[in-house]
């Protein structure tokens, strides 16, 4: 019997919960599972369109309750868990043995969980009420900051997607996130899982394509209020926080570090969610 | 804390409509009910030298260029005093002392030894506290009232609440083993001059740093007073620096290779230039920059206390302050009554010398914050905007400006986007909830808001939606050391004040990582 000829997947942008392609038409060619693909190439036009997505779902996402923040982010635990295999055999296309493709999805999928947890707690954690001296109730609490925008290192591809975008939406952020130039179909499945994992459309975009082309733009954006920058390149890296003061994002920039950072125990933590948190204080008197 | 209950002015025509919503026309002017007698606060005992030098390593050192500049009391015009210029080569030995004292002194000092020292700082602002309020009036223009009810008590308070935290930072930051950063280059304002030094140095100096402080060019002289106390608590020398200057100080400061942090309070503008250049140093930096803060007026808020909120909100030291409620958001129901008792209000102020005890609002900073201020009135008026303002006399010379609200406001005048920082109010109205708030965050600022309603539930909803680092409900301009200050948006990073004001001086390891 001749063999089956598989039917092979066009890999998209992810964009307010629908997979498009770039609205230019451009791609750019990976490897994949043994052959050449070709992924979307995202431009300025996409990451506009992105970032508009990230904001349109922001404050729904942001005032849904952190026990339902927390039940949708397990639940893409438990979407990932499901489709283990997809996720390793696009690692294994790129850089990584079955082993490390296996060990990457577990701890994945393991920090998901963690952060999972984290949803409810979060302002519990991170509040403060505070003793004024005059009669007044006053509390000090975290708030979401609004949209986030990352790029993400080249490698890894999955893991550290994860550790920078899930702490960043547990607190009520959307993120708008580029993805690793050199693999990006680890992405592409992710965005996948997030689709079937009931996070609500546009509260993770996914762009693939060149971060030199994308990353200015989205640090340029006046409607972005954070970033989240893992770029070796010292110019790209220099260019593109320095674009990010024009309307005074905050920045979190770390150059690439190297694999075993993800798995190491500085790779997940509150901090990672503290990062992209403002602190709100509201004062009331108290009194008769 | 600044507006104190004062007699209103009331005619006997004031209606007191019991459903909020009569048409009331603005009437003529009111005049005021008495005339007050001259209370003027004594400064006799305050001998000022003839120029002051600069405060490196424990000493005061002239500075290399040998230039000093003149500080004026911008009530009169009149020169106070000189205060040296500092350039790249005196910030080059002020840094280097902050250095040397970092490596030899404070990182080793006990975290006991550096509580006592800041608790030692906070009881010698109090012992001094008259002094240094009336010094305070003298050289930035503001009330005798709000620098000895308010700027020095709460500088006081500042080091005392950090005095505490600086050996129990592992309770702050638990499992984190915070460290210092090392040396923190940090700008301040005119408009809080002790204040904003003691916001600064508190907790730097707690969490183990040593810092270099230029505070602003118009108002240096509590900060210098602040050096001798310091000098006097036998810190050890280079642990806190004070160089005077202007502009170009500042930069130079911002740009020493030496500095492990900059803190910065002060206009967006330059906020921006500074976040840049610590983007290009790869330099921590936290800022504390404009707002143009919304204070929301509900149709069921206690309006008599609202007017008073709105008062404290934009008059409280001359309008001079990061957070004034500089947009009034009435709703449509109550926005005549309100404009009524408004107008009525303001015509009780007291505007003059700011010696006098009676004093309501003081002298404007300087001729170029006057002009300033002049030319975003004037925008409001070729807007076509309507006028109200303070009928009273003004001293002869001096910077002043009458408190000044405009009625019928766009969103998009430049005195409703644009911060004045002075005591000018752009009043909008709206009919919901949702256009409220959405007005209300119609900003790139996001650093304060105010709520006035009397119901409890609507005063949370509203707070929780508005992009603004202090929300105060049914009050305004209300600050405590322990309590965190800082802005979302384009009014900056970091937080000043509380738990969370530590964050920005400690390193914690992980995070760094």
């Amino acid at each position: 019997m001749a063999q089956r000829v598989a039917v092979r997947k066009t890999p998209k942008l992810f964009i307010g919960g629908a997979f498009t392609r770039s609205e230019s038409g451009r791609t750019f060619a990976c490897e994949f599972d043994g052959h050449s693909v070709h992924a979307a190439r995202a431009t300025r036009k996409d990451a506009r369109d992105a970032v508009r997505a990230a904001r349109t779902a922001w404050p729904a996402w942001r005032d849904r309750s952190a026990y339902n923040r927390g039940q949708i982010v397990y639940r893409l635990a438990e979407i990932m868990e499901s489709r283990r295999d997809q996720f390793a055999q696009a690692l294994r296309s790129s850089i990584a043995t079955p082993t490390q493709a296996d060990r990457e999805v577990s701890a994945a999928i393991d920090r998901i969980v963690w952060y999972a947890g984290w949803c409810d707690k979060i302002e519990q954690v991170l509040s403060t009420k505070n003793p004024v001296s005059t009669p007044h109730f006053n509390v000090s609490s975290p708030e979401a900051t609004g949209v986030v925008a990352v790029v993400a290192p080249h490698a890894p591809s999955l893991l550290p997607l994860i550790s920078t975008c899930v702490p960043i939406i547990c607190s009520g952020n959307t993120v708008v996130v580029v993805a690793s130039e050199k693999d990006p179909l680890s992405a592409v499945s992710l965005a996948e899982a997030i689709a079937n994992a009931d996070v609500p459309a546009g509260v993770v975009n996914v762009l693939t394509g060149y971060r030199a082309e994308i990353a200015p733009t989205l640090a340029a954006h006046m409607d972005v209020n954070a970033i989240d920058l893992w770029i070796s390149d010292e110019d790209l890296d220099a260019k593109t926080a320095e674009l990010a003061c024009d309307n005074l994002k905050r920045v979190r920039r770390r150059p690439e570090p190297l694999t075993d950072f993800w798995y190491g125990r500085d790779a997940q933590g509150l901090d990672w969610i503290q990062s992209f948190v403002e602190i709100k204080t509201v004062w009331h008197p108290a009194g008769l | 804390m600044a507006a104190r209950s004062r007699s209103i002015s009331k005619s006997p025509k004031a209606p007191a409509s019991p459903n909020g919503g009569a048409r009331l026309a603005v009437t003529a002017p009111v005049k005021a009910a008495w005339q007050y007698v001259a209370a003027p606060e004594a400064h006799d005992y305050l001998k000022l030298a003839s120029h002051y030098d600069l405060f490196i390593g424990g000493k005061w050192v002239a500075p290399k260029s040998g230039r000093y500049f003149a500080t004026l009391n911008p009530a009169n015009e009149e020169v106070l005093t000189k205060v040296g210029e500092a350039s790249s080569a005196d910030i080059d030995r002020a840094v280097q002392a902050a250095r040397s004292a970092y490596e030899k002194y404070w990182r080793r000092c006990s975290p006991q030894d550096r509580a006592k020292y800041l608790f030692r700082i906070a009881r010698s602002i109090t012992e001094r506290s008259r002094e240094l309020a009336v010094l305070e009036s003298m050289n930035g223009g503001k009330p005798i009232r709000e620098s000895r009810d308010v700027d020095v008590p709460l500088a006081a308070a500042h080091f005392f609440y950090y005095a505490g935290w600086a050996d129990k930072l592992d309770w702050a930051f638990r499992n984190a083993a915070p460290a210092p950063l090392g040396v923190a280059g940090q700008i301040i304002p005119w408009n809080f001059p002790l204040l904003m030094a003691a916001w600064k140095i508190a907790p730097a100096l707690a969490c183990g740093n040593t810092v270099v402080l230029k505070p602003a060019e118009t108002t240096p002289l509590t900060a210098l007073w602040l050096a001798e106390i310091i000098q006097q608590a036998d810190l050890p020398p280079g642990v806190v620096n004070i160089i005077t200057g202007g502009g170009e100080t500042g930069a130079s400061l911002v740009r020493h290779p030496g500095l492990d942090k900059v803190a910065f309070t002060g206009s967006t503008e330059v906020g921006k230039e500074i976040a840049r250049e610590c983007a290009r140093l790869r330099r921590p930096v936290t800022l504390e920059l404009g707002g143009k803060a919304a204070n929301i007026i509900f149709d069921d808020a206690p309006l008599d206390q609202a007017v008073e909120g709105i008062i404290n909100g934009i008059f409280f030291n001359q309008g001079h302050v990061c957070c004034a409620g500089s947009r009034l958001l009435v709703q449509e129901s109550v926005h005549e009554m309100v404009i009524e008792k408004l107008y009525r209000r303001i015509q009780t102020l007291r505007v003059g010398q700011p010696l006098d005890k009676n004093t309501d609002v003081g002298a404007i900073n300087s001729k170029a914050q006057l002009d300033k201020i002049e030319t975003l009135a004037a925008s409001g008026e070729e807007a076509g905007r309507k006028r109200y303002q303070t009928e009273c006399a003004l001293p002869a010379r001096g910077y002043w400006f009458r408190p000044t609200f405009f009625t019928h406001v766009a969103l998009s005048d430049r005195i409703a986007q644009e911060e004045i920082f002075g005591p000018v109010l752009s009043v909008m109205t709206f009919r919901t909830p949702d256009e409220a708030v959405e007005k209300a965050n119609n900003t790139r600022y996001g650093l304060s808001a105010g709520v006035w309603t009397d119901k409890g539930s609507k005063n949370f909803k509203i707070a929780s939606q508005l992009r603004a680092g202090v929300v105060w409900g049914n009050t305004f301009n209300k600050f405590d050391p322990s309590s965190a200050f800082g802005g979302y948006k384009e009014s900056g990073f970091g937080r000043e004040g509380g738990l969370f004001g530590l964050l920005p001086y400690v390193r914690i390891p992980w995070h760094s990582a």
